[in-house]
């Protein structure tokens, strides 16, 4: 895969999907309507400032809770690179690769990321360079098994060309 | 090689002669259920195969719940989207137009559709509720749901397992919900992310089908892939009421390897709530007594059976509900609701000021029937306290038992339901 380069949007511990995309918004059936939602009742400009934090950090936990795969599609029509989390919600993290967005578990510390840092990521070499702090940090590879599936764009994809 | 259930369980469904935690396997799924997902991404998602067909139409079972009956125009379309899908590919179980059976997760094993040994998926995060019945069961998202339509096949991790002995009973006035609110607050939210949660020891006897449904509804709250119990005498006379189909028990191996274990003496637990807006942040009721609710739900996936309804119309008999207070009551199918009708339950909470409601997800999800407004804090007997989770974000959630519930609703603050009974 090619290297993915973008700014950094840093979330807390704990984000749910109901953070993410309420339930309220589900029987939205106009997705351009649903994205303005995304993650609302933690940040309300998050949808509209989206292109200065197209790569999300966030911390413990991240997409607990509900199944719902909107909470996943939202970040992929607002154009999220990559989600970089120090553990992920077993569901979110299969929506997250079974969509195409590559997700990195990483143990990062406050002094490695700030907002709108620049960040470079390597899936292929496993590392993450933030050009904004001139940090170089090593992380464990994405195994292949869902490279697989990262690589065509999805699974639907992956399923399509199999098909 | 000695196996887990869960363990054993994904590799009986993927053809391998042996596997290992972490390993990614491709597994045949014996079951899928899907709700109004499939009315909302699961049907655009499909129709990007460009295939006419699913798998197989008489392992999907297709029911109606969050939303039910429509509350908006907008949601009465997602049915309509559900609908128009399970006729087109022809699925078997499809019970979308019965908007009066109930909650999945309660009438999927009610009509004998949860096995032990069978490996099911569902297109919602309770799905883990079937591990009540002695197989492996998960939530999945909309393009999982796809790929299984159309392959009958979904991709696993392998999961570690954890070994959760119980021994004991519980105090009267204490029920499951408490339990499983106890672990989750005790390994946290994240503490058993990706594992398989199995249930052991002569504690789980003591506990019955409807209160092990409530213990594997929430082990996701902890992170869990799934949580599983073993088949004793209980369950096969569940089993026997509910299907003539056969099954086979599944049993870990000696010598099984657990990544840990824990013991948990049932007596020794108490009442707790999990305070908002995490369900892992739990309090003991003594230091939440007295906080004043709004609001009192009782029912959902979670705790709407007749275990949950009798206890709550024990302490409300012949009571009224605080006058600042409203209580909805929503069982978790129409069978129980029945049930408790035929049992005098419905009338009891009438009289004690109650609405109760059709069987649904309605409140549970802020949807409808109980939605919160602004400042409003309500304690629940359902699973997920997140902001915003049943109305507006500046709302409170409580999480509790139904015992708690119900003694709450008549002091119209939270209560021991200890004091109650």
């Amino acid at each position: 895969m090619d290297i993915i380069e973008g700014y950094a949007y840093i979330l807390g511990d704990d984000i749910s999907t109901d953070d993410i995309i309420p339930s309220h918004t589900l029987t939205i059936r106009d997705e351009n309507i649903m994205v303005k939602h995304t993650l609302e009742f933690i940040d309300p400009y998050f949808s509209k400032q989206v292109d200065k934090g197209n790569i999300i950090i966030a911390g413990e936990n991240f997409g607990t809770g509900s199944s719902r795969e909107e909470a996943v599609y939202v970040f992929k029509i607002l154009g999220i690179k990559a989600i970089i989390a120090k553990s992920f919600a077993r569901i979110y993290f299969r929506n997250l690769i079974n969509n195409g967005i590559p997700a990195i578990t990483l143990e990062w510390e406050s002094k490695h990321f700030a907002k709108e840092d620049n960040i470079e990521i390597s899936l292929e070499k496993g590392v993450l360079i933030n050009k904004s702090k001139n940090l170089t940090i090593n992380f464990k590879k994405i195994p292949i098994f869902l490279t697989g599936i990262l690589e065509n764009g999805g699974i639907i994809n992956q399923l399509k060309n199999r098909l | 090689m000695s196996y887990t259930i869960a363990e054993k369980i994904l590799k009986e469904h993927s053809n391998l002669k042996e596997i290992s935690p972490g390993q990614f396997i491709n597994s045949d799924i014996d079951l899928i259920m899907v709700h109004e997902q499939l009315g909302g991404r699961i049907h655009i998602e499909y129709e990007k195969l460009g295939i006419d067909y699913v798998w197989d139409p008489d392992k999907i079972f297709f029911i109606l719940d969050h939303w039910v009956p429509p509350p908006t125009i907008s949601a009465a379309k997602m049915h309509q989207d559900a609908r128009r899908f399970a006729e087109k590919y022809k699925f078997t179980n499809n019970y979308g137009y019965q908007l009066d059976k109930g909650i999945c997760h309660q009438v999927l094993p009610e009509m004998g559709f949860a096995r032990p040994g069978m490996l099911i998926v569902g297109s919602d995060s309770h799905t883990t509720t079937y591990g009540a019945f002695n197989c492996l069961s998960t939530g999945i998202g909309a393009t999982d749901v796809s790929v299984v339509f159309a392959t009958g096949k979904m991709w696993f991790k392998v999961p570690e397992s954890f070994k959760i002995n119980l021994s004991g009973t519980l105090d009267k006035g204490v029920m499951s919900k408490d339990f499983i609110l106890t672990l989750i607050g005790d390994i946290s939210t994240k503490g058993a992310i990706y594992k398989s949660l199995e249930f052991h020891g002569n504690g789980v006897q003591s506990l019955s089908i409807d209160s092990r449904m409530t213990v594997a509804n929430m082990v996701v709250e902890a992170g869990a892939k799934c949580g599983v119990f073993l088949l004793d005498k209980k369950l096969k006379d569940w089993l026997e009421k509910r299907t003539e189909k056969q099954y086979s028990k599944v049993l870990p191996d000696e010598g099984a390897e657990y990544e840990k274990e824990f013991h948990y003496n049932l007596s020794e637990i108490t009442p707790v709530v999990a305070k908002p807006s995490n369900p892992g942040n739990i309090a003991k009721i003594e230091d939440v007594e007295g906080y004043e609710i709004d609001q009192a739900f009782l029912g959902g996936c979670t705790n709407g059976r007749m275990e949950d309804l009798r206890i709550a119309a024990k302490i409300l008999n012949s009571k009224k509900i605080n006058s600042n207070t409203r209580m909805i009551v929503t069982p978790a199918s129409k069978e129980i609701y029945l049930h408790a009708l035929r049992e005098g339950l419905i009338e009891i909470f009438l009289s004690a000021g109650a609405v109760v409601t059709n069987s649904t997800c309605g409140a549970c999800i802020g949807g409808h029937l109980g939605v919160l407004g602004p400042e409003d804090v309500c304690i629940s007997s359902t699973n997920r306290n997140f902001i915003g989770r049943m109305g507006d974000p500046s709302s409170e959630v409580f999480l509790a038992s139904p015992a708690t519930v119900a003694a709450s609703a008549i002091k119209g603050k939270i209560t021991d339901p200890r004091e109650a009974l």
